[in-house]
């Protein structure tokens, strides 16, 4: 992750065409995207979207006075480093080999990954981790032959006991 | 009370003291004209020629009145002839409530006749739209868009509602007009450091928007410059809010606007933003924009703060409690040498004007004739531009332009609604390439009497792009050339409204006298010169040690 990326959770309201309205509003105004994630949470009224982009101070608060303005969004709150925890899960797919399989499952103990799939072409990973982890195991299985992945993109939250919906604005 | 949908949708409207809306019937929102008719006695509808003359007749209404603007039209074709009203809106910040029919929600993705899907297409232009799935949401619904639509910066609201949630029943209760949001009011932090900017100021300039017009902050902005001795300028969307007369208040500022009011703004150490957005037109180029001054801005929308330009102190809240709170909180001063320098620039303002260019001659001869409170209306182009200029504004919320968009055929829409906004005449000034694209709503004023002059600045060419074409394009006039046959005096009497034609500034005072005096409708064709030019100009994109105010400026 670059040094100016930044992680933003979004709680919207869980109703139908809110995705829709928050990306187009991306769009429209330009902004670059590295990974967005929408999943349910504690409330069923509301979905948490996390974005994370690279941008300088202005984009950032452009971006959240943008989202502020949208009818279904509830609450906006950077997730800064050193307060939140960032993860990303990630399978892949790399080929199997007898002369590479010791070298694989040796970097999958030390990325503390899974092996969640076996066959005699291929081994199916999955490892969660932030972004710089999962970016490394990649360095890592691409001389074996990375057959197909896929990331979520990240997801965050605040240490501690608060809840960002209870957070004053 | 169990009521159709169709029926809760003009019932709600109603509650919400909505008095008049614009719209034309079709096949799925008959049910609402149907119900618009046993009701004409508590809401009027005006029917226009086309679907976006009455989007912009809401805007129009809106604009002149304060209130919120309704339009009405049905799916398909006459859901996607308003998205140019409602973008126009949405880029100026006007309450408006749109009502779409559609078809069926069984119907709804299947590419039925007339289907189209207008929340979708409206998305990036709407403050928010709603589709409307089941009756019983139908009044909360229409109250909560206009609730959206007139609170904080407002704008434009949509509500698409399939034709069977207008034919089913629901509960109706009547309810109360809804409460606008209050805005957030000023930080006594940011009034306190404002008020030390202003301190420690020699030159300090108020520029004021839209927002301050919305806000009907205008006698406010007075007080504070005659306490502070600052210059006043606006931007094209804020004019009209102080009166011209006010000598601190030396015009729209920007690519077009008057020289002192630019010039002041690029010599000013403090430039107090009130209610505006620093657009391109507004700025030119951003990085070499008044990059000596310190700059204070102040807007209801969090989002406009340092988006276009970065500032020094920026506060989303309430304009006016800002204001009050900022005019106990500074000191009287007085600042002779910038109110000297003002003097200067004013003195070599005129040195530039030619008393016989006659599109001034003929916006200072219609200005002088016209009530304090009649709504300058214009179309976009040379001729706004010359408006914006030279039409003297005495009475707030006068001024009724597209200026975000940039809506060439907004006038004759906005100018019907303007007329019935105010219950006064507008006079509506356009061009001949404007006109060409809204005259169908000239059959609309005739057929209600409206009263609205129309002075056509007739040069026979898209005067605007072929100044442009006259400055960079090395004259290559592609397409701008016009010169129709169209008689527009003849036009006006074939369509049953009265024309009258004039060449010299004389005989436009002559014919102006009357037809601002006659009764419903009138159109005076003023045929103006092709090369008329609107200066002075600060090119797209650059700079205000470089204005552009004669000719001869130009490398031609």
């Amino acid at each position: 992750m670059s040094k100016n990326s930044f992680v933003i959770a979004v709680y919207v309201e869980n109703k139908y065409g809110v995705l829709t309205r928050v990306t187009s509003m991306f769009t429209r105004r330009g902004f670059n995207i590295d990974t967005l994630t929408v999943g349910e949470t504690e409330s069923p009224e509301y979905s948490r979207i996390t974005i994370s982009l690279s941008g300088d101070q202005t984009d950032r608060g452009q971006l959240i006075s943008q989202l502020k303005k949208l009818y279904n969004v509830k609450k906006v709150e950077v997730i800064t480093a050193d307060k939140g925890i960032r993860r990303e899960l990630m399978l892949i797919k790399v080929k199997n080999s007898p002369e590479n399989r010791a070298d694989i499952k040796d970097a999958v103990d030390v990325f503390k990954a899974k092996i969640v799939d076996y066959s005699a072409e291929a081994l199916c990973l999955e490892i969660t981790g932030d972004t710089n982890k999962v970016d490394a195991f990649i360095d890592n299985m691409k001389p074996f032959g990375i057959i197909e992945m896929c990331r979520t993109g990240i997801v965050a939250i605040e240490r501690g006991a608060d809840s960002i919906l209870s957070h004053e604005e | 009370m169990r009521l159709s949908g169709a029926e809760i949708v003009v019932k709600t409207l109603i509650e919400q003291n909505i008095k008049t809306i614009f719209g034309y019937p079709g096949g799925t929102v008959i049910d609402i004209y149907d119900q618009l008719k046993k009701y004409e006695g508590q809401i009027e509808h005006i029917l226009t020629a086309h679907e976006q003359g009455a989007a912009h007749a809401a805007d129009g209404y809106a604009r002149a009145s304060g209130d919120i603007g309704v339009v009405l039209a049905t799916s398909g074709p006459g859901a996607t002839n308003l998205v140019t009203g409602i973008a126009t809106a949405y880029l100026d910040s006007v309450p408006m409530l749109a009502i779409t029919g559609n078809v069926g929600t069984t119907m709804i993705g299947r590419d039925s006749f007339q289907e189209i899907d207008i929340t979708g297409i409206t998305l990036p232009i709407t403050k928010h739209n709603f589709i409307v799935h089941r009756t019983e949401d139908l009044a909360d619904t229409i109250r909560e868009a206009i609730r959206i639509a007139k609170s904080g910066r407002p704008g434009p609201v949509l509500v698409d509602i399939p034709k069977d949630v207008q034919q089913k029943t629901a509960d109706y209760e009547k309810a109360e007009p809804v409460k606008i949001r209050p805005n957030r009011p000023a930080d006594d932090a940011v009034v306190a450091k404002a008020a030390k900017m202003i301190a420690d100021s020699g030159r300090p300039f108020i520029y004021f928007g839209g927002g301050a017009v919305r806000a009907g902050a205008g006698e406010l902005l007075e007080k504070l410059a005659d306490k502070i001795d600052a210059a006043m300028g606006s931007s094209l969307m804020g004019l009209s809010e102080v009166p011209t007369s006010n000598p601190r208040f030396l015009g729209m500022q920007g690519m077009h606007g008057h020289y002192a009011s630019s010039k002041a703004m690029h010599k000013a150490d403090l430039i107090i933003a009130i209610g505006v957005r620093f657009s391109d037109r507004a700025t030119g180029d951003t990085s070499k924009f008044s990059s000596g001054a310190q700059k204070i801005h102040i807007d209801v929308d969090a989002s406009e703060l340092n988006k276009n330009v970065e500032t020094n102190l920026s506060s989303a809240c309430d304009i006016i409690d800002f204001l009050k709170k900022l005019i106990d909180a500074v000191d009287e001063k007085k600042r002779p040498s910038w109110m000297a320098k003002i003097e200067k620039l004013k003195v070599q303002e005129k040195e530039f004007d030619d008393p016989d260019f006659l599109p001034e001659q003929v916006v200072k001869a219609a200005s002088n004739i016209t009530t304090a409170d009649t709504r300058c209306v214009t179309d976009v182009g040379q001729h706004q531009m010359w408006a914006a200029q030279f039409y003297e504004f005495t009475d707030k919320r006068t001024w009724i332009s597209s200026g975000g968009l940039g809506t060439m055929g907004f006038g004759m829409g906005a100018a019907i609604g303007s007329a019935y906004g105010t219950g006064k005449r507008s006079v509506l000034f356009t061009g001949d390439g404007s006109f060409g694209m809204d005259m169908n709503e000239l059959a609309t004023a005739v057929t209600y009497n409206v009263p609205l002059t129309i002075v056509v600045m007739n040069n026979g060419a898209l005067g605007m792009v072929r100044q442009l074409q006259t400055f960079f394009y090395k004259k290559n006039y592609s397409n701008t050339t016009l010169n129709r046959k169209t008689d527009f005096k003849l036009l006006a009497e074939a369509m049953g409204a009265k024309g009258y034609r004039a060449t010299t500034i004389d005989e436009f005072k002559d014919v102006f006298e009357k037809a601002y005096n006659d009764e419903g409708p009138s159109l005076i064709d003023m045929r103006i010169d092709t090369d008329d030019l609107v200066l002075p100009m600060v090119p797209g994109g650059g700079t205000y040690d470089k204005i552009i105010c004669e000719r001869s400026d130009i490398n031609e």
